[in-house]
């Protein structure tokens, strides 16, 4: 095989597993969407949120630990203990419900029945508080973040291709995990709504609120439950990303790259978010690779919006949105 | 009498339909304006220019222009940013290509260019809605960044990539460049600003406003009685992106003097501009200079009241500073969804009244 090709198919396959990452995030913005009609642009600041507490609880770090020492002069530097990572996912997740429930009681609740964008705007706003609060907790540095997943280069795949080719795949282990953790994820999410209570009560509460309500199902605690579903997505691409390129500001955008793959794949559909992010993964990569360098490069940051826009003329309700009725 | 319509007799439609029917208004509005024109350039230093004027008046002109796309013909834009990038760009360009050309037509021309740049963004807009247009604008402000920071010609081949403004003079006083009389700088921005606002009213109370207003109340039922959509929502695209043209070359061209685009114009300004004119009050006005002036002041006082008055590192004063902002904006939303204006107005209704409401 020629090399060019060679090269065009390793980068299809990275693009995939980017792509996965990219469908992670945008599963927690089409849980709420669905959910409460919500559309939650906090999505990747919660992420960056849910990496930074784990990191903090992982190096038992003092929350607020420099505002404690600035403000009684004291000299505060983490309890001195490590919690192990299982122990930590878990403690995150915890603080992670606590977070939903305050969401809803603080600010959802009061903001029942308004238009839709203004919910939107106020999901900034709790983007914009939640990234100062979590820098204000445990610190603005970069972090790495080491909960023992494989990471580098899969040796297994390099070689195999090597003597198929005569060239090696570069396939980052940490890819690999990632997109096997993203299918289960994606598994156990259609298995929690079609086969559980509470997940037929999520699915009642997306399809009509009032209904919903009117046989007996709490909209609080559906609402609590799913931002703290979407709070345990953001925790898993936290850990993907954190592992990836360490957990610093950066990570809350991540949110920038779901939003075309949700305008792709239509802001209400679970199978519409993964095949959107692996088109967009896929397009980005190559896009990258076979135009890029004509045009200078780093077309990454804009390429997927436009691919999304141009789709979007054509069909105004992505790939597998709802049909857009209309009626004045 | 005390702020109310008895007794102030209008003799024909125009004095009828004028934009502050009462005497007290006016008066206030005018004594504003000859305050802000002729005694502020007198008492300015450098300090209050650079960090409170200059950034409101150009700000104010940016949520102006945001204000009649998202507040008045309801299509929400996120490439804010973008589109001040283009207005700097062009200004830079028309600047360094027709040095004898007078600085105001610079940046009037570049407003324009701006304009025809956001008709070409908003041309979606037929047929993307909602939550799916807001982020398509997004598609705007990434393009054009990468656009600005990756060919060449537009920042005239600098090794930097940076560009910064050259020497300009306006009737022999220094605009922009290093060595700029901060009273000059005020008052050209002043100028900019008083022009936009009067032709934003007039704009906005007058068939064209009353179109995008329709649009935005809802577009179908707007389409059924005779607004065009096409026009319509590409004039709020062209106007809109004229005032942001016009602030993004003020911004660049005077305030700043040097730009690095995805610093300056990152995703970051169309959120500080969005969130303007939530705190001010969408689909209005006076909302516009009240948020653009809440937003502006806001960071200097929590500065001035954490570093300077609690000795409190920066990079603290820096986080808090995120997370009063996002509180700011949920408790805005919650109490009064219409901001500041809203705010405002109900003052108004109740100083009429007052003392005997009843």
């Amino acid at each position: 095989m020629p090399d060019q090709l060679l090269f065009a198919i390793e980068v299809t396959l990275n693009g995939l597993m980017a792509g996965v990452l990219y469908a992670l995030v945008a599963l927690g913005f089409v849980l709420i969407f669905k959910a409460s009609g919500i559309f939650n642009y906090a999505q990747g600041v919660m992420a960056l949120f849910a990496a930074l507490t784990l990191v903090g609880i992982m190096e038992g770090q003092v929350p607020f630990e420099h505002l404690i020492n600035v403000t009684f002069g004291t000299e505060i530097h983490g309890f001195g203990w490590e919690v192990p990572a299982l122990l930590a996912i878990l403690l995150t997740m915890v603080v992670m419900v606590l977070f939903a429930w305050a969401v809803n009681w603080i600010v959802l609740r009061h903001l029942v029945n308004q238009e839709p964008i203004i919910l939107f705007m106020a999901t900034i706003g709790l983007a914009y508080f939640l990234e100062g609060l979590g820098d204000m907790m445990w610190g603005s540095d970069i972090k790495t973040l080491d909960v023992g997943l494989p990471q580098g280069i899969n040796t297994w795949i390099d070689e195999t291709t090597f003597n198929a080719f005569g060239y090696g795949f570069f396939i980052d282990n940490l890819d690999l995990v990632a997109t096997l953790i993203a299918i289960l994820l994606v598994a156990a999410l259609v298995a929690f709504s079609q086969y559980t209570k509470q997940g037929r009560a999520l699915r009642a509460v997306a399809d009509d609120h009032q209904a919903a309500l009117s046989v007996g199902i709490s909209l609080n605690f559906i609402w609590v439950l799913t931002w703290s579903i979407a709070g345990f997505v953001a925790l898993v691409a936290g850990i993907m990303w954190g592992a990836k390129s360490g957990v610093q500001f950066s990570l809350s955008l991540i949110a920038l790259k779901a939003l075309p793959v949700l305008m792709l794949g239509g802001f209400t559909s679970i199978p519409g978010a993964i095949v959107g992010g692996l088109i967009i993964g896929v397009g980005e990569k190559l896009f990258e690779f076979l135009i890029g360098p004509l045009v200078g490069g780093a077309t990454e940051n804009w390429f997927a919006y436009v691919l999304a826009l141009i789709f979007l003329v054509f069909r105004p309700q992505g790939l597998f949105g709802e049909k857009i009725i209309e009626r004045v | 009498m005390l702020y109310r319509e008895a007794g102030d007799f209008k003799t024909s439609y125009e004095a009828d339909g004028q934009t502050f029917p009462i005497r007290l208004d006016r008066r206030g509005y005018y004594a504003i304006l000859v305050m802000a024109l002729a005694v502020v350039p007198f008492v300015l230093n450098d300090y209050w220019v650079n960090a409170v004027f200059l950034p409101f008046l150009i700000y104010a002109i940016a949520a102006l222009g945001l204000n009649i796309l998202t507040g008045y013909c309801g299509q929400v834009s996120l490439g804010t940013g973008g589109f001040m990038a283009v207005g700097a760009y062009s200004v830079y360009k028309l600047m360094t290509a027709f040095p004898e050309i007078s600085i105001a037509i610079h940046v009037v021309l570049a407003g324009l260019i701006t304009a025809l740049v956001g008709v070409l963004f908003g041309l979606p807009s037929l047929r993307i809605k909602g939550f799916y247009l807001a982020v398509a604008t997004l598609a705007a402000q990434f393009f054009l960044v990468w656009l600005f920071n990756r060919v060449p010609w537009f920042y005239n081949y600098s090794a930097s990539g940076q560009i910064s403004a050259p020497e300009r003079t306006l009737l022999g006083y220094r605009i922009t460049g290093p060595e700029t009389q901060a009273w000059a700088v005020y008052l050209f921005c002043l100028v900019f600003l008083v022009a936009s606002a009067w032709i934003a009213r007039n704009l906005t109370r007058g068939s064209v406003g009353r179109k995008w207003m329709a649009i935005r109340d809802m577009d179908i039922a707007a389409e059924i009685i005779g607004v065009n959509p096409l026009t319509a929502k590409l004039s709020a695209f062209a106007v809109s992106s004229f005032f942001v043209g016009i602030s993004g070359a003020l911004f660049f061209a005077v305030y700043l003097g040097a730009v690095e685009v995805g610093e300056a114009f990152g995703i970051n300004k169309s959120f500080l501009v969005l969130f303007m004119i939530i705190i001010g009050g969408l689909g209005s006005i006076f909302g516009s200079f009240a948020g653009a002036a809440f937003m502006v002041l806001m960071p200097v006082f929590l500065k001035n009241v954490l570093v300077g008055g609690l000795g409190w590192p920066t990079d603290l004063a820096a986080h808090l500073e995120f997370m009063i902002v996002g509180a700011l904006i949920i408790l805005f939303l919650v109490l009064e969804p219409h901001g500041l204006a809203q705010l405002w107005r109900m003052t108004k209704e109740k100083l009429r009244l007052w003392p005997f409401p009843h």
